[in-house]
């Protein structure tokens, strides 16, 4: 359907209609014209491109637009959700060209990288697949966590070892007495029944020979249980900081989505949970199996008819445990959930107590608790209704296999095929048997308890992280801190937040990122300190991508200083030397005195060595400020940046603060975020931003001169009145004329 | 009700230009292209508290309650409103590919059958007891406005995420 001399340059899919129902339908470019087609309804349309054509793209909420318009005109417009935008990114972009130079060659037009087919992002050339649409595809984890435990017990193979040769010594010690009690009813008490004498002799030698066995079954279960438990405690231990390293090497991005109660109670409890299982159920049930296949063994041995018998119900337990097993596990999920909903009410509350008291909301609280609990309760009950029948219905089974037997032991016994001696061994045995039998089947329950704590183990462990360590880092020298942000966008969930921006920042120059909250300023900062990787485009750092470079290499040239800071709890010394542990205390008293500390800290009755952080010394925010400044300062960095240091304290501790700061500033590359612009007055450049992009850049007296998007900022704040060009406009309210209940 | 009248009660007039994009013109006169009619409540009130803004966002005019605009403005603002919300509604779950994540999800939705991709189950959020909102792989948000109305193998594998 191409015309000659024509060729295909771009294609994507589109998924909505004009209505944003989904739909399946296509745009593809050629060097001549655009064609599309909805719903596989096979007319293609088609627009022969000319000059004065052109594409817009837009998203809002998930749901994205493309328009063709013809200078004012709109000519057609497709629909399609945020997983088709980079096709549609590339296709718009190609548009731009085939427009400017319908000639290039079709070989320069095709694109450097292998692009994905499915999504149009481009392909790295060391991947096979689409980076994009690979992690999509990316296939479950497989349920049986409990195996993918073995990578933290292989450490541990010879105690395992240990522990299974003790444990198998001590089952076979247990087995024994019952044994015994054949010769004692066969050859002594049925005997004496019959007038015949006790022989104290052999009576003496198997009680002997009973306590031995029983003596024997004790050492052997202490040391086995010892030996084991202190294996699972090892194990539990590795997993729980093996979790938490890996937990705290995720990016923001996942701190961001989850919420600290439910982190926390997985590595806390889930763990433990895990660890008991190891150390109790797990060992019992491997107890109860070699007992069983023990038991087995010996009562075929004996008779092996009897034998049949007993085992008879054995299969429908088995039957039973498999039935019941999948529901369970189901419910031990939730309960699990559950119970980080009620963590998290906790986690929720307690830190922004002060706002809960404040609006005296404690009611509200404690009934959110309740309900947090009542869930806890419903999905608590439905899993004990089934839990409930399952152990009587066990027990009911094994009481009557224990009738069977008695009853097939009888005929026999009244047939002489057996002797009472065998008959009692038989249901000393199977007394032990059905008993294990019964516990056997509770290890179900734990075995899902562990199984789904481990599923939400792994799920922390399988996360990774959206700022991916470079598999070759390359070698960080000293850096100059020459930064350039090339074409980078960022889009935080469905959300553009940063569009399409470029900026060169030279090393030592100090710059001002100036704009309204939610034009961007601090989503820059993060992507800078690579707390976040850029959706598109690339930052350089001396001409290398920081992609391609070791995380913490590179983290370690760059100082920080947040609106908030936070203080650990520790010494005062500790929190100024956290960037640098090793530091000596005349390196800490320098950084402090730099950052104008020093003299506050020498007030404090324990100097260097009061405690702060959480139940410590209260500091006021100028003078937390302040620690976290010679934080900074101590560790030297290339790269500094300042998010809104000074915004939370008064102006007279802004000015404190700002000495300090110019310490800081000298010599080195600094990106400053302010609101209010007297702090900035000391940047080289000053970057104003809107709805993620770059409006202005230049010196305050250039701005100044210009009378645009900086001048009007700088007005505004001089005339001491926020955002006053929002405020040429008063919103027209029309009142709901038959609004019942009248909200305003 | 003629145009002017329309000016005067409410204080505004609304149209469409040639690029389809929504002009308000104010009773002073002012006129500003590529307004935008938001929902301040889509979800737990839609329709109830609108806001006419400008393409920068910023504020021109509420509405209470959309019936109270005349005519021709009211269809603008719902044809606008029709082509700007993208709130797919999950009305039944047809297959879940695994029951741990990630898991591909096959719905039908209010705006018809759609594949998505969920990452984890933190990506479903509860907005009230019975309210979800899901999201999926690429940002895309789905609403299940009440799980408990769903019907019975649909509800059956939500649970399961739950």
């Amino acid at each position: 359907m191409l015309a000659s001399g024509e060729t295909l340059v771009a294609v994507a899919e589109t998924d909505l209609d004009e209505r944003l129902r989904f739909a399946t339908g296509a745009v593809a470019l050629t060097n001549r014209r655009l064609l599309s087609r909805v719903n596989g309804d096979d007319a293609w349309r088609e627009w022969p491109i000319d000059a004065s054509m052109e594409l817009r793209l837009r998203d809002h909420a998930g749901a994205g637009s493309l328009d063709l318009f013809a200078g004012d005109r709109l000519l057609a417009r497709w629909r399609f959700t945020l997983g088709r935008l980079p096709a549609v990114q590339k296709m718009s972009e190609r548009f731009a060209e085939v427009r400017r130079d319908p000639d290039a060659s079709p070989a320069a037009a095709e694109p450097s990288a292998p692009v994905c087919g499915r999504c149009g992002a481009e392909v790295p050339p060391d991947d096979e697949e689409c980076p994009r649409c690979g992690a999509d595809a990316e296939s479950p984890p497989s349920p049986r966590n409990l195996f993918r435990l073995w990578r933290f017990a292989q450490p541990y193979r010879a105690r395992l070892a240990l522990g299974f040769v003790l444990t198998l010594g001590a089952t076979a010690a247990t087995l024994v007495p019952p044994y015994l009690t054949m010769p004692l009813m066969d050859r002594v008490l049925i005997p004496y029944g019959k007038g015949v004498p006790i022989d104290v002799g052999l009576v003496a030698t198997l009680l002997a020979a009973l306590f031995a066995s029983v003596f024997a079954a004790w050492g052997l279960g202490w040391a086995r249980t010892y030996v084991l438990a202190l294996v699972s405690e090892r194990i539990g231990a590795d997993l729980r900081t093996t979790t938490y390293e890996h937990l705290l090497r995720l990016s923001l991005e996942y701190f961001g989505g989850r919420r600290t109660g439910d982190l926390m109670s997985r590595i806390g409890s889930e763990t433990d949970r895990i660890c008991l299982f190891l150390s109790l159920h797990l060992l019992d049930f491997a107890t109860d199996v070699l007992m069983i296949a023990m038991t087995a063994a010996i009562l075929i041995s004996i008779d092996p008819w009897l034998a049949m018998v007993t085992l008879l119900p054995l299969p429908f337990i088995a039957w039973m445990i498999h039935l019941v097993r999948d529901r369970l596990r189901h419910g031990f999920e939730k309960v699990d959930r559950v119970w980080g909903e009620v963590n998290n009410v906790l986690a929720d509350t307690i830190p922004g107590i002060r706002v809960v008291k404040a609006f005296a909301q404690e009611s509200r609280e404690a009934g959110r608790f309740r309900e947090a609990n009542r869930h806890n309760l419903a999905v608590n009950d439905r899993v004990n209704l089934i839990w409930s029948v399952f152990s009587p219905t066990v027990t009911l089974l094994t009481e009557t296999g224990l009738l069977v037997v008695w009853a097939f032991g009888i005929w026999q016994v009244s047939r002489d095929h057996i002797t009472v001696g065998v008959l009692t061994a038989f249901l000393a045995y199977i007394g032990r048997f059905y008993t294990r039998l019964d516990s056997m089947s509770r290890i179900v329950s734990f075995t899902q308890k562990a199984a789904a704590g481990a599923k939400r183990i792994f799920e922390i462990l399988d996360h990774v992280s959206s700022v991916p360590e470079p598999a070759k880092p390359v070698a960080l020298p000293a850096l100059k801190g020459r930064i350039e942000l090339r074409g980078i966008h960022f889009r935080y969930g469905n959300r553009a937040v940063v569009k399409g921006l470029d900026l060169a920042i030279e090393p030592g120059e100090m710059i001002g990122l100036v704009g309204h909250s939610g034009s961007g300023k601090s989503t820059l900062v993060n992507l800078i300190c690579r707390f976040y990787d850029v959706s598109e485009g690339a930052i350089l750092v001396d001409g290398v991508d920081i992609r391609s470079l070791s995380v913490p290499a590179y983290r370690s040239n760059i100082g920080l200083v947040l609106q908030e800071p936070f203080l650990f709890f520790g010494t005062i010394a500790e929190n100024i030397a956290y960037g640098r542990p090793d530091a000596t205390r005349a390196d800490i008293v320098a950084a402090a005195r730099a950052a104008h500390a020093h003299e506050f800290i020498l007030r404090l009755p324990h100097g260097y060595d009061s405690l702060v952080g959480e139940r410590g010394q209260s500091l006021s925010g100028g003078e937390r400020q302040r620690i976290s400044i010679a934080r900074a300062l101590l560790i030297d960095p290339r790269i500094l940046i300042l998010d809104e240091a000074t915004s939370s304290v008064d102006t007279q501790t802004e000015k404190e603060i700002q000495k300090a700061l110019d310490n800081l500033v000298r010599g080195r590359t600094t990106i400053a975020v302010a609101h209010r612009l007297s702090t900035l007055r000391r940047a080289d450049r000053l970057v104003v931003l809107d709805r993620g992009e770059v409006v202005e850049v230049g010196p305050h007296d250039e701005l100044m001169a210009r009378e645009g998007a900086y001048f009007r900022l700088y007005q505004a704040q001089a005339r001491n009145v926020d955002e006053s060009d929002d405020d040429r406009w008063t919103p027209q309210v029309i009142p709901a004329t038959r609004a019942a209940g009248g909200g305003a | 009700m003629n145009a002017d009248a329309v000016v005067q009660a409410f204080g505004f007039r609304l149209s469409r230009n040639a690029s389809g994009r929504l002009v308000f013109t104010s009773a002073t006169g002012e006129v500003f292209e590529g307004v935008v009619p938001v929902r301040a409540f889509p979800i737990t009130s839609p329709e109830e508290g609108f806001a006419l803004v400008t393409a920068e966002g910023r504020e021109l005019a509420w509405i209470a309650r959309l019936a109270d605009l005349p005519e021709p403005d009211r269809l603008l603002v719902d044809e606008e409103l029709a082509a700007r919300e993208f709130l797919p509604e999950i009305r039944r779950l047809v297959q879940v590919s695994s029951f741990a994540t990630p898991s591909t999800w096959t719905v039908e939705t209010d705006r018809g059958p759609s594949v998505f991709v969920l990452k984890g189950e933190d990506d479903i959020r509860r907005l009230s007891h019975s309210m979800l909102l899901v999201t999926d792989s690429s940002g895309v948000h789905y609403l299940v406005r009440d799980h408990a109305r769903l019907d019975r193998a649909s509800r059956r594998l939500l649970d399961r995420f739950l």
